[in-house]
C-alpha cells in the first residue's frame, strides 16, 4: 500500500474505533428505508423498535458490565423470568402497585447477589459455572412459584413502565397520534446513569481495572471481591428492571419470558465492541450493539424474512463484527 | 551516616515449616541511599522483600522504620509508612491510561452534592507534574500502558510506586524484562530517586545495574548475611563471586 494512503487510514482507525458502529447504524437505516420507505421510518415503527429493545437493553448493559470484569452472566434470562413471575404473584396477591413494582428489581437483586457470592466466596473457577447453574435454579424457581402456567393482568400504573405513551399533542396538535414510549425515556435514563458510574467514579474505573489485570487491582488495594459482588448484583438488578418493563409491555407473565435473551445480550454486547476478555467497551457501543440488533430484526420482519434466515443473519454479524475488530486491532500493532 | 538510617531489619528469620527462608539477616538503609541485594536464586531475596513490605511477618527479628519499631501486618501498613514495593510483574492494567495506572485504588475525586466524582483534570494534572518530576518521557499522560514499550512500562510501575511521597522503594529485578537499549533510562530514574532523597533498595541479578546506581551491595547466601560492602570497595568479581558463595 502507497505510505500516504496508510498513513490516512491509519489516522482513521481512532475515528471508526468511536463513531464506526454508529456509521453502521446510520448504513442499515438508510438502506431499510430505501427498501421500505413508508413504513420503516414511520413514528409507529421507530417507536415499535424501541418498545422491543428497552426490556433487552437492560439485560446488555448488566452483561456488559460483567463482561468488562472478564466474567460471564449466563443466568440474565432466568433471572427476568423469576422476576417477572414474583412480580405476577404479587399482584395477584393483591399487593398495592408500588409494592408489585418493587417486587420485580429486588428479586433481580437478589438473584445478581447471589451469583456474585457464588463467584467470589464459593471460588468457582469460572463464572461461566455458577451462571449455568443459576440459569437452570432461576427458572426452575420461577416455574415452581407459578406452577408452570402464565398468569396476566397487572395494574395500570406497572403496564405504563412498559407501554406508557407520552403524547407530543404539544408538538403535533391536539389529538395527534405521535408518542414517546415512556420505556425509551426510562431507557436513555438507566444508561446515563451507567455512564456516569462507569465513567465517573472510581468503582466504576476500578472494574475496568479488573477487567485488565485483576492483579494489578489486588495490588492497587481493591477489594476485588467486592467490586465482583457488585457488577454481578447490578446486573441482576438491571435484569430486574428489564423484567417490570416487559411485564408492562405484555400485561403477562409467562414461562418462556426471557428464554435465550441473555445470549442475545451478550451478542449485543461484543457487536457494540466490548472485549469477550474483558477491560474494553463502552456503553455507548452497548447501546448502539443492542439498537443493531432491534434494528436488523424489525426491518427482517417488515420484509417478511423468515426467523429462520433472521438466526443466520445475526449470527453473521456477530462473527463479521468481531473479525473486523481482529483485523482492527491487527492494524493497529503494525505501525 | 546512621543518623539517617531509615529502614533496619535486625536479626529477622523467616521459616515456611521446616524449611528456612531467612536466617538472623540484617538490613540497614539510608536516606536517599540506593542499595543492591544480590544473590542466587533461592539465597532469600524475594523473601526478604516480602518482609519488609509485610507480605510475610518474620517469623523471629524485628524491623525499625525510622528506628522506630514496627509490627507490619500487611502490605498496606508499610505504604502508610512511605515503603513501595515495585513488583516485578509490573502489576500495571494495559487498558487504562498511563494516569489512572499510577492513581489505581488512590484516584483524586471531587465532591457533587452527596456523591464523590472523579476528578478527571486534576488526575491529568497530577500525573504530568509526577512525570516531569521524575523526568519520564511519553506521548501523553492519557496513552495506554499496553502500548507502551518495557522500560515506559518499568518507569510507570516506578512512577506509580513514587506518587504518593514514598521515602522507600523497593524494586525486584527492575530491568530483567527490558530490552539493552531502555536499561538505561530505568536506571536513570532510580538515581533521579535518589537525588530526590528516596532510599531505593534494588533486586538484581546484573552486575551492570548494581554498580551503576548503587552505593552499597549486600549479598545473601543460603538464607544468611554472607558479605556487605561500600561499592568504592569491591569489584564485580568479588561480588559474582559472593552470589556464588565465595570469599577470600
Amino acid at each position: 500500500m502507497d505510505k500516504n494512503q496508510e498513513s490516512l487510514f491509519v489516522r482513521l482507525i481512532p475515528f471508526f474505533e468511536r463513531y464506526g458502529i454508529l456509521l453502521l447504524i446510520l448504513i442499515m437505516i438508510a438502506v431499510l428505508h430505501l427498501l421500505q420507505p413508508d413504513v420503516f421510518l414511520s413514528w409507529r415503527n421507530v417507536t415499535n423498535i424501541f418498545k422491543q429493545v428497552s426490556w433487552q437493553s437492560m439485560l446488555a448493559l448488566g452483561v456488559f458490565m460483567v463482561i468488562v470484569t472478564a466474567g460471564i452472566d449466563l443466568s440474565v434470562g432466568s433471572i427476568i423470568m423469576l422476576s417477572l413471575m414474583g412480580l405476577a404473584i404479587a399482584s395477584k396477591a393483591g399487593m398495592p402497585w408500588y409494592v408489585v413494582m418493587l417486587v420485580a428489581p429486588a428479586i433481580g437483586f437478589l438473584c445478581g447477589m447471589f451469583n456474585g457470592i457464588g463467584i467470589t466466596l464459593l471460588r468457582m473457577p469460572h463464572p461461566f459455572i455458577m451462571t449455568l447453574g443459576t440459569l437452570y435454579i432461576f427458572r426452575g424457581i420461577g416455574n415452581l412459584i407459578s406452577g408452570g402456567v402464565p398468569i396476566t393482568g397487572f395494574a395500570e400504573q406497572i403496564r405504563v413502565i412498559g407501554n406508557g405513551k407520552i403524547k407530543l399533542d404539544a408538538f403535533f396538535g391536539e389529538g395527534a397520534r405521535e408518542y414517546i414510549p415512556t420505556s425509551l425515556i426510562l431507557m436513555i435514563v438507566i444508561f446515563f446513569i451507567f455512564w456516569v458510574f462507569l465513567n465517573h467514579t472510581r468503582i466504576g474505573k476500578w472494574i475496568y481495572a479488573i477487567g485488565g489485570n485483576p492483579g494489578a487491582a489486588r495490588a492497587a488495594g481493591i477489594n476485588v471481591d467486592r467490586i465482583l459482588i457488585i457488577v454481578y448484583t447490578l446486573c441482576g438488578f438491571l435484569a430486574g428492571i428489564g423484567g417490570l418493563i416487559l411485564a408492562g409491555r405484555t400485561n403477562s407473565a409467562y414461562p418462556n419470558a426471557g428464554l435465550q435473551s441473555e445470549l442475545d445480550a451478550i451478542a449485543a454486547v461484543i457487536i457494540g465492541g466490548a472485549s469477550f476478555f474483558g477491560g474494553r467497551g463502552t456503553v455507548l457501543g452497548v447501546f448502539a450493539g443492542v439498537m443493531i440488533m432491534g434494528i436488523l430484526r424489525n426491518g427482517l420482519n417488515l420484509m417478511n424474512v423468515s426467523v429462520f434466515w433472521q438466526q443466520v443473519l445475526i449470527g453473521s454479524i456477530i462473527i463479521l463484527a468481531v473479525y473486523i475488530d481482529v483485523l482492527r486491532r491487527q492494524l493497529a500493532t503494525r505501525t | 551516616m546512621s543518623d539517617q538510617l531509615v529502614l533496619e531489619a535486625k536479626s529477622v528469620s523467616k521459616f515456611f515449616g521446616t524449611i528456612t527462608a531467612l536466617e538472623n539477616v540484617n538490613l540497614q538503609l539510608n536516606k536517599g541511599e540506593v542499595l543492591g541485594v544480590v544473590g542466587d536464586n533461592g539465597a532469600g531475596k524475594s523473601t526478604l522483600m516480602k518482609v519488609l513490605s509485610g507480605l510475610y511477618k518474620p517469623s523471629e527479628g524485628s524491623l525499625f522504620f525510622d528506628k522506630e519499631k514496627v509490627t507490619l501486618s500487611s502490605p498496606r501498613d508499610s505504604q502508610n509508612l512511605g515503603l513501595e514495593m515495585v513488583y516485578q510483574d509490573l502489576a500495571l492494567a494495559g487498558n487504562l491510561p498511563i494516569g489512572d495506572n499510577i492513581f489505581l485504588g488512590r484516584e483524586p475525586t471531587r465532591k457533587v452534592g452527596p456523591f464523590n466524582f472523579l476528578d478527571h483534570k486534576k488526575r491529568k494534572q497530577l500525573t504530568e507534574e509526577h512525570l516531569a518530576k521524575l523526568k519520564i518521557n511519553v506521548k501523553s499522560a492519557d496513552q495506554k500502558v499496553e502500548e507502551l514499550s518495557g522500560g515506559q512500562r518499568q518507569a510507570v510501575a516506578i512512577a506509580r510506586a513514587t506518587a504518593f511521597n514514598a521515602k522507600i522503594v523497593l524494586m525486584d529485578e527492575p530491568t530483567a524484562a527490558l530490552a539493552v537499549k531502555e536499561v538505561g533510562k530505568v536506571l536513570d530514574l532510580i538515581l533521579n530517586l535518589k537525588k530526590l532523597g528516596v532510599s531505593v533498595i534494588v533486586i538484581s541479578h546484573r552486575m551492570d545495574d548494581i554498580f551503576t546506581v548503587c552505593d552499597r551491595v549486600m549479598a545473601l547466601f543460603q538464607g544468611t548475611n554472607f558479605a556487605e560492602s561500600e561499592l568504592k570497595n569491591t569489584s564485580r568479581d568479588e561480588v559474582i563471586g559472593w552470589i556464588m558463595g565465595k570469599k577470600d
